[in-house]
This record gives structure tokens, C-alpha cells and sequence, in this order.
């Protein structure tokens, strides 16, 4: 099954757990079993009208699924997503962080 | 010939830059409100006219001219801190013009713009972890002080007292010079609090009648650069829980609409942050029947031009 990290400003609505497994073949299909599993998230990730809101990111394999098939992104189940938020409308994912 | 040198130093330290923080123009928000539900009156401090462009300067240079008193930074020490952007901006452009190295812990998911600018100012930049958010910026300036003592003077902006004392001391007395005392509600967006902390300490002491209401986001995930959900993040140690009368919790969405209703209203480029506060100071004004309502835009629009999502109306 699919990978989901969490980031840690998100944690305190997931019991404190920072990656997740989840059933989907899709990445609509995997969020919403995210948000089955921990529905006060829902209001983080979505807005009313059930797309992601503006400032959330979704990045498999460093691209942003924007850039790829938006949430019809196919997974696999080796595929790891991560949920970045954007800070003043950053894009880029960068991996030279510090350790 | 004379060596200028000497004078450009003394310039830069007395009469350059630095001279130019604060005394920023208060600029009338006119169609911000309700007319046929208030004659309240709102205006903004346009902090983008300060030299590195924020309302940042005001702290930085308050940290920097402190420090520099008190014989913390000696020649080869960097000062060092985190930043999500404009404290970086205003430190890195004090710094290069007072010779001072300066390090930055940011998250790599940092705006394109902010690193570009830090970049084109010399500063070094640590970038951190995405997933950690503002917060392991955080972690990882403390380490990186704790570890290398004799390398770096932690200015650490969120527990240092001389970010809200720069505030009590230009941010509070202009906000009453400039609306001749005539402030009845100040609304003020929460970040590392120090503007918060600074001017309601400034308006308890000299003025008390006046309402403060703090901004913060309504998600510990957000959209609103600069601000802290404070319930589920590091608590700044400078935050002072009764500086605020109370809290208004603003949706990053509505931050982004009033961006562009400013923008092709008002004629205001402003940053996401000055949105949420002209957001909660229209809901402050339009609950009130008459006063003199003033909010803070920390930033203009420049640094925010790579988000796509945010000029283009839904």
C-alpha cells in the first residue's frame, strides 16, 4: 500500500503518527482513506468543495501532483507521498535540507 | 584624495539604512467596509516602505544594534537565526551593509523569491525539512548555536526580548502620532508576536482604552506566511497570552481574496499576511458602529509572484 508522511504540523489529528499506509490506487483514493481514518483532518486538507486547499501540496517522487495527473495521480504500492505545506506560495521541494 | 571609507561606515552605522526603519506612511483602506453598517475608519502601517522592504526591519535592527552593544558579535561571528523570510531579508541587509555574517535556518519549501533575495544578499542559507515546518527551522538554529558556541550569536527572534521592545518603542508611539490619538482598535497578525507583544505593551501603558485583537490562522497547516497557529506550534517565549483582548482565526482562502481585492480595489500589492489582517480588521470595523481601526501589512506583494494559486481569483 501506499506511503503518506505527515507533517508535523499535522500530527497532533493523526495520534502523533508521522507516516501512514494506506489502501488506494490513486491519490484521491489515498486521501480519503486518510481522511476515513482521521476525519479532523479534513478540514486541514480540503475545502468545501472537496479539492485540496490552496496551500496544500502533495509530492510523490518530488514532483508536485499538480505538475502530474492532480489527485487521479496513479500510486503504486512502493510510492511514498508527502503532504508540504506551501509557505508564501513556495512550490518547490527541495531535498538539500539539513540533517 | 580623502578616505571615504571611515564616512561610508559611519554613514551606514548612523545615518544610512538603519535611519530609514520605521516612520512608515498609514495609508486609509476606503473600500474595505461596510459603509451602510459603519462609520468606522481602517488604515494600515505600509511596512514595505522600510529599507529591506518589511515590517521585519524594526526587530532585526533592534536585535542587531543590541547585540552589537553589548559586545555579542565580535569580528568572524555569524548571527544566526531562523526565519521564514523577512526577518532573513532584513537581518541579511543589515548585515552585509555593518559586515556582518549572517546564517539563516529556513524550510527548503520557502518561496522561491525569499531564497533568491538571501541569496543575492550573501547570506548562508541552512534550508530544513519541509515536513517540519517553521518549527524545525527552529530546532535546527538551536542546534546548530548549541553546538558551535564560538561561531554564531543566536539572535533567536522569537525569545529575544529587543523584537517586541522595537515594536513598544517605533510601531507604538507612530500608531498614535499618526491617528493623533484618536485609535480605538489595533489588529495585529501573530507570528513570532513580537509586534503583538511590543505595541499592546506600548498602548496598556499610555493608552488602555484601545482594543488589541491578534491574527493568527485557523490551521496549524496554512497558507499565511509569517503567522503561527500558536495552540500546535512552539510557543514563542517573548508571547504574552494577555497582549491580545482576543484572537481572531482567519482562513488562508479569504487571506488570498482580500490579497487580490486589495490589489484591484484599493491599489495595495500587498503580501498574504497584510490579506488576513485587512480580513479581521474589515470584521473588527464592520462590528462596530464608529472608531479608528489599524492594522499592520507587513510586506508587499513582490515575493509572493510565484504563487499562482494566489492571484488568480477561483
Amino acid at each position: 500500500m501506499p506511503t503518506l508522511k505527515i507533517p508535523t504540523p499535522l500530527r497532533p489529528y493523526t495520534s502523533g503518527e508521522s507516516t501512514i499506509t494506506l489502501p488506494g490506487e490513486t491519490v484521491a483514493e489515498v486521501l480519503e482513506a486518510l481522511v476515513e481514518r482521521h476525519p479532523e483532518l479534513k478540514r486541514h486538507l480540503l475545502g468545501d468543495n472537496g479539492q485540496l486547499r490552496p496551500y496544500v501540496n502533495l509530492f510523490l517522487k518530488e514532483e508536485n501532483v499538480n505538475q502530474l495527473q492532480g489527485l487521479e495521480t496513479p500510486l503504486t504500492e512502493r510510492d511514498t507521498l508527502l503532504i508540504i505545506p506551501s509557505i508564501a506560495g513556495g512550490k518547490e521541494h527541495r531535498r538539500d535540507h539539513a540533517p | 584624495m580623502q578616505d571615504l571609507i571611515p564616512f561610508v561606515k559611519r554613514i551606514k552605522l548612523d545615518e544610512g539604512m538603519p535611519s530609514l526603519v520605521g516612520n512608515t506612511p498609514l495609508l486609509p483602506l476606503v473600500t474595505l467596509t461596510d459603509r451602510t453598517r459603519t462609520k468606522a475608519q481602517v488604515f494600515a502601517k505600509a511596512e514595505w516602505f522600510n529599507p529591506s522592504g518589511s515590517v521585519k526591519d524594526r526587530p532585526a535592527w533592534g536585535i542587531i544594534q543590541q547585540a552589537l552593544h553589548q559586545g555579542l558579535i565580535l569580528p568572524g561571528i555569524h548571527l544566526l537565526d531562523s526565519t521564514s523570510g523577512n526577518m532573513g531579508i532584513a537581518y541579511a541587509t543589515f548585515g552585509t551593509a555593518l559586515g556582518i555574517p549572517i546564517t539563516l535556518a529556513m524550510p527548503s519549501n520557502a518561496s522561491p523569491e525569499r531564497i533568491k533575495i538571501m541569496d543575492a544578499l550573501g547570506a548562508e542559507l541552512v534550508l530544513t525539512d519541509p515536513l517540519e515546518g517553521s518549527d524545525g527551522a527552529i530546532l535546527v538554529a538551536r542546534e546548530m548555536a548549541a553546538e558551535n558556541p564560538g561561531k554564531y550569536y543566536y539572535a533567536n527572534q522569537y525569545d529575544n526580548p529587543e523584537n517586541w521592545k522595537a515594536h513598544y518603542r517605533t510601531t507604538g508611539p507612530e500608531l498614535i502620532e499618526q491617528t493623533q490619538g484618536k485609535i480605538t482598535h489595533f489588529v495585529v497578525g501573530m507570528g513570532t508576536t513580537g509586534t503583538l507583544t511590543g505595541v499592546s505593551r506600548y498602548l496598556r501603558d499610555y493608552y488602555p482604552e484601545v482594543e488589541v485583537i491578534g491574527v493568527q490562522p485557523d490551521s496549524p497547516l496554512n497558507g499565511l506566511e509569517g503567522l503561527k497557529h500558536l495552540l500546535t506550534t512552539i510557543q514563542p517565549g517573548i508571547y504574552d497570552p494577555t497582549a491580545a483582548d482576543r484572537i481572531i482565526e482567519i482562513r488562508t482562502e479569504d487571506a488570498y481574496g482580500m490579497v487580490r481585492f486589495l490589489a484591484r480595489e484599493e491599489g495595495y500589492f500587498v503580501g498574504i499576511s497584510s490579506g488576513a489582517a485587512a480580513v479581521a480588521a474589515r470584521q473588527v470595523a464592520n462590528e462596530i458602529k464608529d472608531g479608528v481601526v489599524v492594522t499592520i501589512f507587513p510586506d508587499a506583494g513582490f515575493k509572493y509572484l510565484s504563487d499562482e494559486d494566489l492571484w488568480i481569483a477561483s
